[in-house]
């Protein structure tokens, strides 16, 4: 069943096509590894999935309307040391949507909090302040904030780019485990192709057009060096 | 002693008594829209409308009609013609102020060249006189404080979605635009309702000093919005009353006590 259908997607930053003529489909409980060089249009996909900026012509579809999706955008944008956030707090706008104002939070909305933080493995932090925790445990909070509402589809740009290897390995063995387990359909963009070809079942390879899109398997490695320099 | 006396003395005038609940009512407002605007880098804002109202002020006495139901409008519409500014033509949020402020100020400086320059009128209203509150006054700020608080506290959970990460709220199903038309409108009501308590010339320091001050000792979002609150309502009481038995102005008296309360936070800080 396709999760995602994108037929045609042109998407242009004033006369510059960032985008052009993009086709793809997203099936259920894939796991779909981004990947392109800077300036190819992963973000900007990105974007227009989620509805965060128009697009010129061509259609996105999801399989319904009100498909429920999680997003963990690139670390460096959301970080603000200053911001007087606890973790519990930041964690607690992952499940917004859909709510009745005024939407404050009830008993069971509490419980899925630290359920998700429990899973994540980062409880010892619900009452700590966003802004003093180091960059891995950052990103495992709005990590738990985009996998709290139980999202069908999660959407992640870049989510490693800011982790040293070791963190950046366990966070890939999560969402592996994310998407095996609970069957979450993943949309990872990423720079790191080695730890894509591990991890995801396909691979999306952009350069404003589709360049390549099927599993990873086929993916060989002289394309991969063709077209990676970043 | 004789302080004590002259400051339950003080009270028992319906000036000082009009004055310090309007003073409370804004500082709510205030600090309550304060931490919204700070953390999105919006707070000058508060800055660019006072200097609308400003202009609005002079047109209105100009007029010989009541600065504040005149500027109620005006100063809605030059909020949303910020936000307009900023969007659509890719402005950045200060440059767009800047423009909205200065030309609003030349042209409440012509405004009030047409009606015989700055009169007491208008001095009053860059600096606030709590002389002029009238009863009236007291029940408009009523409304609109009730009015402002309670938007805040219907939307106050999408206020923070936004203020922490717009394109995640707007995954969420938050409608950002519409967010941020709030909060500007709910700063441009408060702006023209503190005009008369601190003058146009410093009302936008009741929106940035609290937040800030929270922001130096607080840990969480919604401790920062009740401290910020907690030392406004402070700073409104101790600089009305201060001014009264000082004989300063009140205005400036209430912007000194926030910043005596931001310099004590920031101590607290670095000694902690």
């Amino acid at each position: 069943m396709k999760l995602i259908e994108v037929s045609n997607l042109v998407v242009k930053y004033g006369h510059h096509i960032v985008l052009d003529h993009v086709s793809f489909d997203i099936k259920r409980g894939d796991y779909v590894g981004l990947v392109g060089a800077n300036g190819s249009g992963k973000t900007t996909l990105v974007k227009a999935l989620l509805g965060l900026i128009p697009y010129e012509q061509g259609i996105i579809k999801y399989e319904k309307e009100s498909i429920k999706k999680g997003y963990l955008p690139q670390i460096a944008l959301t970080t603000d040391r200053l911001f007087p956030a606890e973790v519990r707090e930041i964690v607690g706008i992952g499940l917004l949507s859909g709510k009745k104002r005024p939407k404050f939070l009830n008993k069971e909305d509490l419980v899925l909090i630290d359920s998700i933080l429990e899973r994540l493995d980062i409880s010892q932090l619900k009452n700590k302040k966003i802004g003093d925790l180091s960059g891995g445990q950052q990103q495992r909070v709005l990590l738990a904030r985009a996998l709290v509402g139980r999202p069908e589809l999660l959407i992640m740009d870049e989510p490693t780019s800011a982790l040293d290897p070791r963190v950046r390995e366990d966070f890939y063995k999560l969402i592996q485990d994310i998407n095996e387990k609970d069957g979450t359909t993943i949309l990872l963009v990423s720079h790191d192709l080695g730890s894509i070809q591990e991890y995801a079942k396909k691979m999306l390879v952009l350069d404003r057009e589709v360049v390549f899109y099927d599993e990873v398997d086929q993916f060989t490695s002289s394309f991969g060096s063709k077209h990676f320099h970043s | 002693m004789a302080v004590f006396n002259m400051i339950i003395q003080s009270l028992q005038y319906s000036f000082m008594q009009r004055a310090i609940i309007v003073g409370i009512l804004i500082a709510v407002c205030s600090s309550l829209l304060g931490i919204f605007l700070v953390l999105k880098k919006f707070s000058m804002i508060g800055d660019g409308l006072a200097h609308v109202s400003f202009a609005t002020v002079a047109i209105a006495l100009l007029l010989n009609q009541s600065p504040l139901y005149l500027s109620i409008p005006i100063v809605i519409l030059a909020s949303m013609l910020i936000l307009k500014l900023n969007e659509k033509t890719q402005l950045h949020g200060d440059a767009a102020i800047g423009l909205v402020s200065s030309f609003s100020v030349a042209f409440g400086v012509l405004v009030a060249s047409l009606s015989k320059g700055f009169n007491v009128d208008l001095f009053s209203f860059l600096f606030g006189s709590i002389l002029l509150i009238s009863k009236s006054d007291v029940v408009l700020s009523i409304i609109l404080a009730v009015l402002v608080v309670s938007t805040i506290v219907l939307f106050y959970k999408d206020l923070f979605a936004i203020t922490h990460d717009e394109s995640f709220a707007s995954v969420m199903g938050i409608n950002t635009k519409r967010m941020n038309t709030l909060i500007a409108v709910l700063t441009a009501v408060t702006i023209v309702l503190g005009i008369r308590v601190v003058g146009t010339m410093l009302i936008s320091s009741l929106i940035v000093f609290p937040t800030v001050t929270a922001l130096q000792v607080s840990r969480s979002f919604l401790s920062t919005i009740v401290i910020s609150t907690v030392i406004s309502i402070a700073s409104v009481i101790i600089g009305v009353i201060g001014s009264f038995v000082l004989n300063l102005p009140s205005g400036a008296s209430i912007v000194m006590v926030n910043a005596i309360f931001f310099l004590v936070a920031m101590l607290f800080k670095r000694l902690r």
